[in-house]
């Protein structure tokens, strides 16, 4: 028995362990222990002016089931599912293409589409305000073109937060489907098109199919995040639009119902986690991107 | 030229500044098994996509059966490819690589199913239907890029360098398998390798390849015993090269001569003036070589004995030429009692020498 305990601590072993436990540590302070915090506060009771009290509730898991809530779980729903078709039909081809062009170019697109991210996302949000807020830079242009002749007033409506979502979450699709495009061996579609097939049957044959775990992986980054980017709902949407995101920070911050606003995420959390074990045994792709 | 399965039409290519082809013309008859020779960098493969239509040549045509396809997609050419990595759909299992063309075709399920099976019989993987190409050794991967390349039936097979990534045991049971493969179905081959052994073993004819042009076009016993110039001596054959200055020119030979000493050579055809330089092969295993000290009467060129190495079964003797080139002798087994440092004199049976580097001894660039 003594030997074993020795055994255990040779000394390559203690290195190996020490190197590691940082990892361990932060995991669990960063992760693991607010996660364990808010499942138990989700069970908790909100007190009456500030805080929590201690006893076991459901209460706020039955809440969620009032229309009012139901609603926006499926707005948000809806919201996230516009959002990342979008994206997916404009960042795939950008994505795929960009990996089709040579080094240099690959470099300047990739600089291209990183410069953005510079700039805080608050600030380029304002940015979308300018835009389309009433007789802003879109309304002007659209009436100077004679395609409109009065202002859209684009502002605070569905569409702009739907354009706020795809112009935030748009780089992950495109570095996703660029990253499998990348790895994607071009002799298997010159192969197919010696077989007989035309470049559309190659592509869709070859080419996608290949880049499918880039996509997919596209869509769980795109989606998820939509769900719940309550300040761009905010910013874009006015309170016209109001997401989980949106429900969770108002609870957590305006209501102080903290055990309402960690049950909402509780639910948010297990609804985005289906999400990716669904994708897992539909794309039957073990690894998407080393994402999951 | 209706005789002829493809054609190609003095084909240029270049890549950026660099000339890859350099007017390459070549006929094939159908069910030849040809190949085009040479060492890599040379042109093969591009040579073979421009015939697949893969890559487009720059000047030239190409012709299958006798129409130009030179601006047809791939997909119109019924040419079909192995290519060097196999190139096997990774997602698909072997049944759906080799089904994959006639997918394309829309044939009836039955008929796809049939000739899968058949395919996979031609090539003996039966029983391997269902496995992904991840699963398959690099000898089964081959069976399979070929299969899937044959079950089009394709007038025209391209091969590129298919053998190359195989051990040495296997490739040479491939080969026979091949030329088996190629006997039965009647198909042309156009096969691409750098390994002469390969070239010589399997071809009907072989075009010897140098810098984007064709070198010499013939069989292989036509490459091997009368090379045309010193390069596909060396490349094809490991020929001695030796030049020299021809002063005794008769009906059936040329004697020459150089620094080292006298040879003799056969003379086919060509006009040899007296005094013109000429270039000679002459294989290593034709090379004698007389101990100087019991064989003092025999001309020939004068040399000592550098090195013996054994390799591969065969001694090899290295002759310091009093000239100062150096030229290979081999023999089968060890039995030589040369040791390095004697005096040799280095001669040839006349018809075992051939005249190479003459003029007009590059392939002509028409068809």
């Amino acid at each position: 028995m003594k030997r074993r305990l020795f055994e255990c601590f040779s000394l390559a072993k203690c290195v190996a362990f020490l190197a590691v436990l940082p990892l361990f540590v932060f995991t669990f302070i960063f992760i693991i222990g607010p996660l364990v915090y808010m499942l138990v506060l989700s069970f908790l009771q909100r007190a009456e002016v500030w805080g929590v009290v201690n006893k076991f509730t459901l209460k706020n898991y039955i809440d969620i089931f009032k229309p009012i809530y139901l609603k926006t779980f499926i707005e948000s729903f809806k919201l996230a599912l516009t959002t990342t078709f979008l994206i997916a039909i404009i960042g795939y081809p950008f994505g795929y293409f960009m990996a089709k062009l040579d080094g240099k170019w690959k470099k300047r697109m990739m600089f291209i589409l990183f410069i953005p991210f510079w700039t805080s996302s608050l600030i380029r949000l304002y940015g979308w305000i300018i835009i389309f807020r009433a007789n802003g830079i879109l309304d002007k242009l659209l009436m100077a073109l004679n395609i409109t002749d009065a202002p859209l007033k684009l502002l605070y409506t569905y569409p702009a937060v739907v354009v706020g979502m795809v112009y935030a979450l748009l780089p992950f699709m495109i570095y996703s489907v660029y990253s499998s495009a990348e790895k994607l061996d071009w002799s298997l579609v010159e192969a197919a098109r010696d077989l007989g097939a035309s470049s559309l049957q190659a592509f869709w044959t070859i080419s996608f199919r290949l880049t499918m775990p880039g996509l997919l992986s596209g869509v769980v980054l795109t989606f998820i995040p939509s769900m719940g980017l309550f300040f761009i709902a905010d910013i874009l949407g006015g309170n016209k639009v109001v997401l989980v995101g949106n429900l969770i920070q108002e609870q957590l911050m305006k209501a102080h119902n903290w055990p309402f606003a960690a049950a909402l995420s509780v639910v948010l959390m297990i609804l985005t986690s289906l999400m990716i074990y669904i994708y897992r045994r539909i794309s039957n792709v073990k690894e998407l991107e080393g994402l999951v | 030229m209706d005789d002829y399965i493809l054609q190609l039409d003095r084909i240029e290519k270049s890549f950026g500044d660099v000339k890859v082809l350099k007017g390459l013309s070549l006929s094939v008859r159908p069910g030849e098994f040809i190949t085009l020779l040479g060492p890599s960098g040379c042109g093969k493969t591009t040579t073979l996509r421009i015939i697949a239509g893969l890559e487009k040549p720059d000047k030239g045509k190409v012709y299958l059966e006798g129409k130009d396809v030179t601006n047809e997609e791939p997909n119109k050419r019924n040419v079909n490819t192995v290519f060097q990595n196999y190139a096997l759909f990774p997602h698909m299992t072997v049944e759906g690589n080799i089904s994959y063309s006639l997918r394309l075709k829309r044939l009836d399920r039955a008929k796809i199913k049939k000739a899968v099976s058949e395919a996979l019989e031609l090539v003996q993987l039966v029983g391997f239907e269902k496995r992904m190409p991840h699963e398959l050794s690099g000898g089964q991967k081959q069976r399979v890029a070929i299969a899937r390349a044959v079950v089009n039936e394709p007038k025209v097979l391209l091969l590129d360098e298919p053998l190359g990534a195989l051990d040495l045991q296997l490739r040479r049971q491939m080969q026979t398998e091949l030329k088996r493969l190629q006997k039965h179905l009647g198909i042309t081959f156009v096969y691409i390798t750098h390994d002469q052994e390969e070239a010589l073993n399997m071809s009907d004819r072989i075009a010897v390849m140098r810098d984007g042009k064709f070198e010499q076009i013939g069989t292989p016993q036509e490459v091997y015993d009368h090379p045309k110039t010193s390069y596909v001596a060396r490349f094809v054959g490991s020929a001695n090269i030796i030049k020299g200055t021809a002063y005794n020119v008769n009906e059936h030979t040329v004697v020459f001569k150089n620094d080292a000493g006298i040879g003799v050579v056969a003379k086919y055809s060509g006009n040899i003036a007296h005094g013109q330089k000429v270039t000679v092969a002459v294989r290593s295993e034709h090379i004698k070589l007389n101990l100087v000290n019991y064989n003092s009467n025999v001309t020939g060129l004068k040399g000592v004995v550098k090195e013996k190495t054994f390799a591969g079964g065969l001694l090899q003797i290295i002759v310091a030429l009093a000239d100062g080139n150096e030229l290979v002798a081999s023999r089968h087994g060890i039995d030589s009692s040369l040791v390095p440092g004697d005096d040799v004199i280095v001669t040839w049976a006349p018809g075992n020498a051939v005249l190479v580097d003459l003029e007009g001894a590059h392939e002509k660039e028409t068809i």
